[in-house]
């Protein structure tokens, strides 16, 4: 390779406060997959947003083929040869598939004509999609289609994809990384920004790992082992969080044939779910987003009330509770969304402290708040739990992801559940803080409670739970014990076709 | 009771001329909505259209340049409301507000002295031999201008929405501004746009009441026609075509209240004039029932906020 690809030299972003970028200096060769690895936080959004034109660098300078590079706007970018797949996708629910891509080129073609593109480069590539289908009825999968094929029309010289598998089952990122080895095969550049590292080890040649805005090292991820790219990432050693052998005791929480419907429009209704979990037992639930997480969070913490049978709790039913008389009885619950559900945004966290607190930890006296043990218990949260912040009266908006989470998880803990349901405990968490939450969770299952842990991320699920199900199109697969279970049966459960491997095989 | 006294084509002829002006103020609005943005403030952009229109056609004689000008005051008005919530992030609900009861009494000011007179006339158009025709004559040839303006811009603003790049990106601003802003699109810049359109609308329906319907300038005149426009959009579920539908429904409920005063039929005027409300909130009812088909409709960034993140 004489001329790379692409060339950034000293890239430098500031915002108000925080260096996002400092001095960022790297290549991508012709028909290179590049890795761009690092923490949330670390600079990986910013740095690829300045080279899709969407933020402008204060300093350093980047070069095409080795001429200047400028991107003043995503439509100059990819008139140049770039495109990008946004790890939240950019997609538009109300509108179907073809309207979609054409939202995402700058000369598109007449929907008929661009609907027959896209049905001929989505077979091309092994990614079967339907133009006219509304995107809001998709899977997470064809939704991350819908943005590969965008990219793929406009002919890119450099795709760029943002934690692309973070939403995908173990098949569908099998089927996009021989889309990605197809592409590299044609030719063309890919920048991959993942922190799993098993992937970014199978898939890329060139790695460049940011930690804080800056280069802290580069690698070539294939001669690294998983566990040197992560201390690479974090600079520290990284602690594996661990418990002593379980031992059950009598089911807590039992959940026979539950079935309800979705609240939201775009949801997944429950479908004759049965669980149960013993004290000292963690339960895994994995499954990819929308397939009825949040509606059995919802289920399990009152939200959604149920006939009274359908939720048990130490064999006293519950379902037709809500979630106060719930918590009352010892079953907490923390949602996947941390603003706006698990926490009030504008709220202290004193104040957040005290919503879900103020009836176990008497935090209220004949209808009045008691500030004063309210704020205790805040401060005992935070630290407790290694929270960030200068104190219990900061407004949870201004927390981390990481450290809301952390506090979120904490309020939860401290108050002693017997039964506690958590909800993609450490999506975007850093890797120290999302160990430090993962040790919680079984130091409280070691302590005798039982743990429901749903979660999209399946290393988290398989490191600390006891049992695994998974969660399909609103069905649970019956629970297998997570040891010897393998990625192929998991990627089987995960699919809704676990009941049909003897046939298969 | 004497139901035979109502000529049903002249009930619908006339439908038609006092459907005009929510129609007109209901598509404008429809567009705003659509690129995600509420603006309450439609009962003042078409007072001040109408006193506008009003005082411009006085001066100059001519009703045309009357609906020029109110164009004009609509769109200005709403300039007021766009750089409130688009560049100054103020509440969209509280500003849109405060534009109607500035506007109320902003008319008020500039009408002190038009108050009591009589403007041009605007003429019917002439379709020659057509305009004669029995039924059909009346009730598609009998109008002027503005009403086949009205039509046009409903047919002309469905055509936009779903054929053109520039419909579709309105649209997506309105769905997810997010991801039309990480596409690269400018969605203060659309939003503005659209803000300004839906002034222009309600503007020109403002003097449509001023200058065609009623015609003079009295204070307050629009009496709740910016509200029934607002409600207009909500029952029609954001569709242009429903728009007109509703609105000759909305219009002939009005015009029909006339009838069965004059008709002697004994029920209160109120029932009818509450009636838009009622079957608007009717409609929100059975809308909401189905969740699937609410979220369908509605633009999915309506009223919120866009701040540019990074």
């Amino acid at each position: 390779m004489s001329t790379p690809l692409l060339s950034i030299k000293g890239l430098t972003k500031v915002y108000p406060g925080v260096v996002a970028n400092s001095d960022v200096t790297f290549d991508i060769g012709e028909g290179e997959v590049h890795a761009l690895l690092g923490e949330n936080g670390a600079g990986k959004s910013t740095l690829v947003k300045a080279i899709y034109g969407l933020i402008r660098p204060n300093e350093g300078t980047m070069e095409w083929r080795g001429q200047p590079y400028a991107p003043s706007a995503p439509a100059q970018a990819r008139a140049t040869g770039v495109a990008m797949v946004f790890q939240h996708f950019s997609l538009f629910d109300a509108m179907d598939v073809a309207e979609n891509v054409a939202l995402g080129m700058d000369n598109p073609p007449p929907i008929r004509e661009l609907a027959a593109q896209i049905r001929k480069v989505s077979n091309d590539y092994g990614l079967p999609l339907d133009p006219d289908r509304l995107v809001g009825d998709l899977s997470a999968g064809e939704r991350q289609r819908v943005e590969i094929i965008r990219c793929l029309l406009q002919n890119p010289q450099l795709l760029i994809m943002d934690e692309p598998t973070s939403v995908l089952t173990p098949q569908e990122v099998e089927i996009l990384f021989k889309t990605l080895r197809q592409l590299r095969a044609e030719g063309r550049s890919i920048l991959y920004i993942s922190h799993k590292l098993e992937e970014i080890r199978a898939l890329c040649e060139n790695a460049t790992v940011l930690r804080l805005g800056k280069v802290v090292g580069r690698a070539d991820p294939r001669q690294e082992s998983a566990r040197s790219l992560a201390e690479m990432m974090v600079g520290q050693t990284l602690h594996t969080p661990s418990r002593e052998t379980p031992d059950f005791g009598k089911p807590l929480l039992e959940v026979s044939d539950l079935s309800v419907a979705s609240p939201s429009a775009f949801g997944t209704a429950l479908k004759g779910i049965n669980l149960t979990v013993r004290a000292g037992e963690i339960l895994g639930i994995g499954g990819v987003a929308g397939n009825g997480q949040d509606e059995l969070l919802g289920a399990l913490s009152g939200e959604i009330r149920a006939p009274s049978g359908m939720v048990r709790m130490a064999g006293e039913p519950v379902g037709q509770y809500g979630p106060t008389a719930r918590r009352a009885m010892g079953l907490l619950c923390a949602p996947e969304e941390r603003l706006g559900h698990a926490a009030a945004p504008d709220m202290s966290l004193t104040e957040n402290a005290l919503l879900t607190g103020a009836w176990r930890e008497r935090l209220v006296n004949k209808g009045f708040v008691n500030w004063g043990k309210a704020k205790g218990f805040a401060e005992t949260i935070i630290k407790r739990f290694d929270v960030r912040t200068p104190g219990p009266h900061v407004a949870a908006r201004a927390l981390s992801g990481g450290n809301l989470q952390k506090f979120v998880i904490g309020r939860e803990i401290l108050q002693r559940p017997s039964v506690l349901v958590v909800n993609q405990p450490t999506w975007g968490v850093d890797a120290s803080a999302a160990a430090a939450i993962r040790q919680a969770l079984l130091d409280l299952a070691q302590g005798g409670a039982a743990v429901v842990v749903i979660s999209q991320d399946l290393d988290e699920i398989l490191e600390i739970s006891d049992n695994f199900a998974a969660l399909n199109g609103g069905r649970l697969s019956a629970p297998r014990p997570v040891q010897g279970l393998t990625m192929d049966q998991i990627g089987l459960m995960l699919g809704g076709a676990e009941g049909d491997t003897d046939v298969a095989a | 009771m004497d139901f035979g006294s109502i000529n049903p084509v002249v009930l619908i002829a006339t439908l038609m001329v006092a459907a005009t002006p929510i129609l007109l103020a209901a598509i404008g609005e429809l567009v705003v909505e659509k690129a995600g943005v509420l603006n309450l403030g439609v009962e003042g952009m078409m007072i001040v259209g109408a006193v506008s229109g009003f005082a411009a056609s006085v001066t100059t004689g001519s009703p045309y340049l009357g609906m020029l000008a109110a164009i004009v005051a609509g769109a200005l008005v709403a300039l007021i409301f766009a750089v409130l919530t688009q560049i100054l992030m103020a509440n969209q609900v509280a500003s849109g507000l405060a534009l109607t009861l500035f506007g109320l009494g902003f008319s008020a000011l500039l009408g002190q002295s038009y108050v009591g007179i009589v403007p041009p006339r605007t003429e019917k158009l002439n379709f020659g031999f057509l305009s004669d025709l029995p039924v059909v004559g009346r009730i598609l040839f009998g109008h002027d201008i503005l009403v086949y303006v009205s039509l046009a811009v409903v047919a002309g603003t469905w055509w936009w929405l779903n054929n053109t790049r520039g419909g579709r990106v309105l649209r997506a601003v309105g769905e997810n501004h997010d991801s039309a802003h990480a596409l690269g699109y400018k969605v203060k810049r659309v939003r503005i746009l659209a803000i300004l359109f839906g002034g222009g609308c309600a503007g020109l329906g403002g003097a449509y009441l001023s200058l065609v319907r009623v015609p003079q300038w009295t204070e307050g005149m629009t009496a709740g026609a910016g509200w029934i426009a607002l409600a207009l959009v909500v029952f029609a579920s954001w569709r242009p075509w429903r728009v007109l539908l509703g609105a000759y429904l909305f219009g002939g409920i009005m015009v029909l209240q006339l009838n069965l005063q004059a008709a002697g039929f004994r029920i209160p005027v109120e029932y009818l004039a509450m009636s838009p409300y009622l079957i608007t909130i009717l409609v929100l009812v059975v809308m909401s029932s189905n969740r699937a088909r609410t979220s369908l409709s509605a633009p999915g960034s309506l009223g919120r906020s866009f701040h540019a993140a990074g």
